[in-house]
């Protein structure tokens, strides 16, 4: 229970204390985890990170991938994270910055990763969804697809997903829509 | 006749703070003046003007507290009238604060409510430290969590890892879902904080962006493909945001269209809002229990009359009533209630040599830790971008580092040693620096 008689006797002299402190800064568990995740990345060596706003802020963050097998060999991909105080208890939110012809990401970025959402538990972490992301380039997947045509093409013709994927990466159109160079 | 009311509403309050009993806390001093003392001295903090806070302001200024503050950055909305029962339609639009304060001031007189029309992390860390106790009445997640780590961010330790009563801020957690609720009491220090046993709240359910995109079978799919998918396309770069009236009409007709497209029914305003806040639908007789028993901890915590509930009470009223409670287990470990690893320094040790300490250190055995203080990180193992940058950092004292402060708090992150086998683990260290005199109050452990 509360100590009413201290209570009565400390109201002032709190007030006068506390006058003199410092602002405290106060980190969210959320940001203790990420911490905990940063310090411990073992990036695959197509993967470099950055973070944008200094060594300080953990929560915003960017990944670069570059292939070294598949389809998207050679081309430049940039994946930006933001990271939420509820971190881990709700995913990162995962986007492509780099404008991508592929069956699981679409043209505004969103990113078809079963463990961005539907699959994300807390004991999962940032290593894990880097190597997802990776895998998405290894194995573009027909099966769950965000660009619908990207998906079709694989299925029926991959030999022309293989040419339209060059195309795009190169700097090019891909029917209607404009891809900028990433190689 | 008022006069009358206002003689027997105190009746059963001054029964229970002025009798002895078998189940009180220790130190219980009941008293006829009691009621009256609590009400002129301790000072509580509601967080959250809804559906629960208006219950637990009413609950509260009838238990006899009588300084009450509240904080809630919402406004009035018409959906919100018929359980949220301080406000009238000629409120909608206004701050949820402002309006419960002055209604509850209305009727029960003596009570003083000031309110926070404001986001919660707009406040400074000492508004929190004001309140005696802090009671919660939030939908979400993520404001229980802040809400928790200011409070715990009081809480200090003596040298035998024991919390230091004057620095506990006890908390008053109420929640509500549709029939179901519940009520914990934290001690922070003594029983489990909200991180302690996060689980306890299972990630939301999200769906494929991929089903959104291409398959959707529910209304509710209809709605997160708007708001995820197709705000981003036609919107290019402007954020989102699920309290402005104007974005949440543009989700429903869009989540509206997309329903016709593929022959799904059920999209309503009001579904909108709901998958895309997350909210279930509330049931007033849910809130009205939940903040019953909020209230009543409250009253037990200020003033000793009984035990209070060790710790965690569910309720569920899906079918017929069922109420549970279950003594949760803190987390020791907990990397923002507990004690963490009380080390001390010389104001000479470098960032270097303090990092080689930790791995002597026979409690932590931590090999390759990075640290972290308040934000700020000292020194990052990994990946090699950030160990670059937080390299020159080796070489300074920790007594610098911390801010030349006699005693403060950093978290390290490595791998540790148990019985031959490494585990990656976070640590929560209580740094002191020897023969730096503490000027502050929390070190105010004279024993008086
Ligand atoms: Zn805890």
């Amino acid at each position: 229970m509360i100590n009413l008689f201290k209570i009565k006797g400390q109201k002032r002299e709190d007030a006068a204390n506390a006058a003199g402190r410092a602002p405290i800064k106060k980190q969210s568990a959320g940001e203790l985890r990420l911490h905990k995740d940063i310090s411990e990345l073992n990036l695959p060596k197509t993967t470099t990170i950055s973070f944008p706003n200094g060594k300080d802020d953990l929560m915003n963050f960017e990944i670069s991938i570059r292939p070294d097998e598949g389809y998207y060999l050679g081309g430049t991909f940039i994946f930006t994270f933001q990271v939420s105080p509820s971190y881990p208890h709700e995913p990162p939110k995962v986007k492509c910055k780099t404008k991508v012809y592929h069956p699981n990401i679409d043209l505004e970025g969103n990113v078809c990763l079963n463990i961005l959402r539907e699959d994300w538990k807390p004991v999962l972490n940032i290593n894990t969804i880097i190597y997802g992301l990776n895998l998405l380039f290894s194995q573009p997947n027909d099966e769950d697809p965000l660009n619908h045509d990207a998906a079709a093409v694989l299925r029926d013709n991959p030999r022309m997903f293989e040419a339209n994927v060059r195309r795009a990466m190169a700097g090019g159109y891909v029917g209607q829509i404009y891809f900028p160079r990433c190689i | 006749m008022a006069d009358l009311a206002t003689k027997g509403r105190w009746r059963d309050v001054d029964k229970l703070l002025s009798r002895p009993g078998n189940i009180i806390s220790s130190g219980f001093e009941p008293s006829s003046t009691l009621r009256e003392e609590i009400g002129e001295y301790v000072r509580v903090l509601v967080v959250g003007a809804g559906g629960l806070g208006c219950e637990l302001l009413k609950d509260l200024a009838l238990s006899g507290f009588k300084n009450i503050d509240v904080i809630d950055m919402d406004t009035i909305e018409v959906s919100n009238l018929n359980r949220q029962f301080l406000f009238r339609l000629q409120d909608v639009g206004k701050s949820k604060a402002e309006v419960a304060a002055k209604r509850v001031m209305e009727r029960v007189s003596g009570v003083n409510i000031v309110p926070h029309f404001c986001r919660i992390e707009e406040k400074d860390i000492e508004f929190y430290n004001d309140f005696n106790i802090i009671v919660l009445g939030l939908d979400s997640i993520e404001a229980r969590s802040y809400i928790n780590s200011v409070a715990c961010s009081f809480l200090e330790y003596d040298r035998d890892d024991n919390p230091l009563a004057e620095t506990v801020k006890p908390m008053v957690d109420g929640g509500t879902e549709g029939f179901k609720g519940h009520a914990r009491v934290i001690l922070p220090g003594t029983t489990p904080c909200f991180e302690c046993n996060i689980w306890l709240f299972p990630p939301q359910v999200k769906f494929p962006l991929c089903t959104l995109a291409e398959t959707p079978r529910t209304a509710a799919h209809c709605i997160e493909y708007a708001h995820l998918i197709k705000w981003d396309e036609v919107h290019s770069g402007k954020p989102f945001d699920a309290d402005d009236p104007e974005h949440m009409q543009w989700v429903y007709s869009e989540a509206l269209k997309r329903a016709e497209l593929f022959g799904i029914t059920g999209v309503t305003y009001s579904l909108t809002q709901g998958v895309v806040k997350n909210i279930i639908p509330a049931i007033a007789s849910t809130n009205a229990i939940v903040s019953a028993a909020c209230a009543l901890e409250a009253l037990k915590i200020v003033s000793g009359c009984s035990k209070t509930l060790s710790n965690y009470l569910t309720y569920n009223g899906v079918e017929g009533t069922h109420i549970k409670v279950t003594d949760f287990v803190k987390d020791n470990d907990c990397l923002v209630c507990g004690p963490g690893t009380l080390i001390e320094l010389d104001t000479s040790v470098t960032l270097s040599q303090f990092i080689e300490l930790l791995g002597k250190h026979p409690g932590l055995q931590l090999s390759k830790p990075s640290v972290t203080h308040r934000g700020n990180n000292l020194y990052m193992q990994s990946p090699p971008i950030l160990e670059e940058m937080t390299r020159p950092n080796l070489a300074l004292r920790m007594f610098d580092l911390l801010g030349e402060v006699p005693k403060d708090t950093v978290h390290v992150s490595g791998a540790s040693e148990k019985n031959g086998k490494k585990t990656s683990c976070s640590r929560k260290l209580r740094i002191v620096f020897k023969g730096v005199a503490d000027m502050t109050v929390g070190m105010d452990t004279t024993g008086n």
